[in-house]
């Protein structure tokens, strides 16, 4: 009796207004998300090939470098890329490597650049704040492969949509932590960049973003990780990489070499979070 | 020349802004206002004029509206009501790009933690007026090296903020509003967060400034003494109302009512106050005309043995003490001249209370206050001393 009561109310059609409003979008737009798919197809490609034609050992070297410099001269990080990098490339797992970088270069600076802008808004408007914060709670709540859904159904299969997947699901470190890191500037500066008579965009530039940097570099290097997060999720709808390989080991159950992929995931994981973090130092 | 005029302004904040400006005009407190309405009162009715080259100190304890009133000058608080004047222009219906103008080139602000921006050099800071403003860079740079040379700071101007003290970073607050060349200085609490002797050393050196440069000072403290020893004027507030304003010494002698007064019983008031307020009639004797049977009779009357001499238009003469005058009257002497002393101390009426009580406590007789060399009235130590004391001086008019 009681499991009925709520039957009163006709089961409402949810799935359907979404899959219309999918629909809807995918026939008015199909020229534009093709068009995407194509050029984003297209460079990301010649960018792998790009990375291919440094030789190996070069790029290690370069990667080592970068990094004993970013950590202020210390042996560990540069040690630990060496080591790492010539592991991966030791499993031949090379190409592969690649195809990931690619795909977290190309997600982490689309997301940067659309969060950053967003960041921005949300700190100067309340409005935008209330509007956006939700938004933001939703994104994050949902799982990362949520967002393949609509990726396929705007972009097909390939990187390109792994890359829309992998900005959406990483966008929101960038956005929370920008607003954060303006909001957070003492009203007391704000204050006086106002009274010498500060445009807005004079008091963004001189003041606000220089001094939300570091919280702003904080949310940057969350947003990198989560979009190395989604390589193995948008390897499922056939974006190349490392992802793929761990994926499937795990279909076919090869526990060696999906662990030989996913410790190479986790080497690449290390030298990037140590790499953006030590790029945030404070200098003043 | 009046430079900025306040005109019934009024701040409230936050929402239910009518109905909180129908509760104050009935006069209901602050605090009934914001349980009723939820709306506080910043600045109510606020009218006041400052003139060019004036230092004018807003003073009042935390909460009375004072950060507010400033930043109303300037607008960084947009007024709920009333009209502000900055050279005659109203201020308050400008639009922004007018309002960046008048920011950039009339006026500067300096703060009470300083304001400093961290990630810039003592150098950057001071540029950041004449930086936006579009001032060419090697331009800004000399005028900005030069407002930290006056400041003394120049060899730190490559350090940041951070490396310096606190009293050398609110020079730097200084220099970098002087670089800009405004004509007001609005400076809230810009002394409060240093220590008493660097507070001291600046507001000596904001005082020299003045001397020099003129410019026109909006001045903000919650210390009494620090607005007596720096304003021209003084405004007091009290719960976003202006109570009284006035010189220091008027503030002192006539305070507008008990809050006031309370406010001013802790004064060092011997800095303050000046001799004027706490002379007395003097017991004088024409020199020309009466003799030394008159002085005695006089001197017996007024119980005092010293009486101060003058002539018919009351210049100081000197003095004759009861001694003289009795021995000249055995001798039968009919004129004082020959027992009129003048080694009495006089001193102007402007004269600081602070800087007579070392004579006055060597001198033998009481000090004569001398104007254009009238005698004005006379100082006796005991007088002196209850005027420093009490919470309203004996020279001003009481209200009670
Ligand atoms: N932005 C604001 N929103 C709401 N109320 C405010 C705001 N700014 C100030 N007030 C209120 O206005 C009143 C006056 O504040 P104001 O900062 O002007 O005081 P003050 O005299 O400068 O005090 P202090 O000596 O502590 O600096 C206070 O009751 C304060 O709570
Ligand atoms: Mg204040």
């Amino acid at each position: 009796m009681m499991n009925k009561m709520l039957d009163f109310i006709p089961s409402l059609p949810v799935a359907d207004w979404v899959e219309t409003f999918m629909d809807l979008l995918t026939d008015n737009f199909a020229s534009m998300f093709s068009f995407i798919q194509k050029w984003g197809k297209n460079s990301m490609e010649s960018f792998t090939d790009l990375l291919l034609l440094i030789p190996p050992i070069l790029f290690i070297l370069i990667v080592a470098i970068i990094a004993f410099f970013a950590t202020k001269k210390k042996f560990g990080l540069a040690v630990f890329t060496i080591v790492g990098l010539t592991f991966i490339y030791n499993q031949d797992l090379w190409k592969e490597l690649m195809n990931t970088v690619t795909l977290v270069v190309f997600s982490s600076i689309i997301a940067i650049i659309i969060g950053i802008p967003i960041g921005i808004l949300m700190s100067k408007s309340n409005v935008a704040e209330n509007i956006i914060k939700p938004i933001l709670d939703f994104m994050q709540t949902m799982p990362g492969f949520v967002y393949l859904i609509p990726a396929v159904a705007f972009f097909g299969i390939g990187v390109v949509p792994g890359v829309f997947a992998s900005v959406i699901f990483a966008l929101p470190p960038t956005v929370r932590f920008t607003n954060l890191g303006i909001r957070q500037v003492p009203k007391e500066l704000v204050e006086a960049a106002d009274s010498y008579g500060s445009t807005g965009w004079q008091k963004l530039y001189k003041l606000e973003l220089p001094l939300a940097k570091s919280t702003i570099m904080a949310g940057i290097n969350q947003t990198v990780l989560l979009s190395l997060s989604m390589v193995v999720i948008a390897s499922m709808i056939g974006a190349p990489g490392l992802g793929r390989d761990v994926l499937s080991a795990l279909q076919r159950a090869q526990v060696g070499n999906g662990f030989v992929a996913g410790i190479s995931l986790v080497i690449f994981a290390i030298i990037i979070d140590r790499l953006t973090q030590s790029l945030n130092k404070k200098k003043y | 020349m009046e430079k900025i005029k306040v005109e019934h302004v009024t701040k409230i904040f936050g929402k239910h802004i009518n109905a909180a400006m129908k509760l104050v005009e009935q006069k209901k407190s602050k605090t009934e206002i914001l349980k009723e309405t939820g709306a506080t009162i910043g600045v109510y009715d606020a009218n006041f004029t400052v003139n060019e080259g004036e230092i004018f100190v807003i003073m009042g304890l935390s909460g009375s509206g004072k950060s507010t009133l400033i930043r109303l000058l300037n607008r960084l608080i947009d007024p709920t009501n009333g009209n502000i004047y900055i050279d005659g222009q109203n201020i308050s219906k400008l639009n922004k790009k007018e309002l960046r103008k008048i920011r950039r080139d009339k006026m500067s602000m300096v703060f009470q933690n300083f304001g400093l921006f961290p990630h810039r050099t003592i150098l950057q800071n001071t540029e950041y007026g004449l930086e936006i403003k579009g001032v060419p860079k090697e331009e800004r740079r000399l005028k900005a090296e030069k407002a930290l040379d006056n400041a003394g700071l120049l060899p730190y101007k490559d350090q940041y903020p951070s490396q310096l003290s606190g009293g050398m970073q609110q020079r730097v607050g200084l220099a970098r509003a002087l670089a800009n060349d405004p004509d007001i200085l609005l400076m809230d609490e810009a002394f409060s967060a240093l220590d008493p002797l660097i507070r001291k050393e600046m507001q000596d050196e904001l005082l020299d400034l003045q001397q020099r440069m003129k410019k026109t000072i909006v001045f903000i403290t919650h210390d009494l003494n620090e607005a007596l020893r720096i304003g021209d004027r003084i405004a007091l507030m009290k719960d976003g109302e202006i109570i009284q304003i006035g010189t220091g010494e008027e503030i002192l002698t006539n305070p507008a009512n008990d809050y006031v007064r309370s406010f001013t019983e802790d004064v060092d008031r011997s800095k303050v106050l000046t001799v004027e307020n706490a002379m007395i009639r003097p017991v004088s004797i024409n020199v020309e005309a009466d003799g030394p049977k008159v002085a005695l009779q006089l001197m017996r009357e007024e119980k005092v043995s010293v009486i101060l001499a003058v002539d018919k238009q009351r210049n100081f003469k000197g003095y004759i003490t009861a001694n003289d005058a009795l021995e000249a009257s055995k001798r039968g002497e009919r004129h004082l001249h020959g027992i009129l002393r003048n080694d009495m101390q006089t001193v102007p009426p402007d004269t600081l209370i602070q800087d007579v009580l070392g004579p006055m406590s060597d001198s033998p007789t009481p000090i004569a206050v001398v104007e254009n060399g009238k005698l004005l009235g006379v100082l006796i130590r005991g007088v002196v001393i209850e005027t420093l004391s009490s919470s309203n001086g004996n020279g001003g008019v009481d209200d009670e």
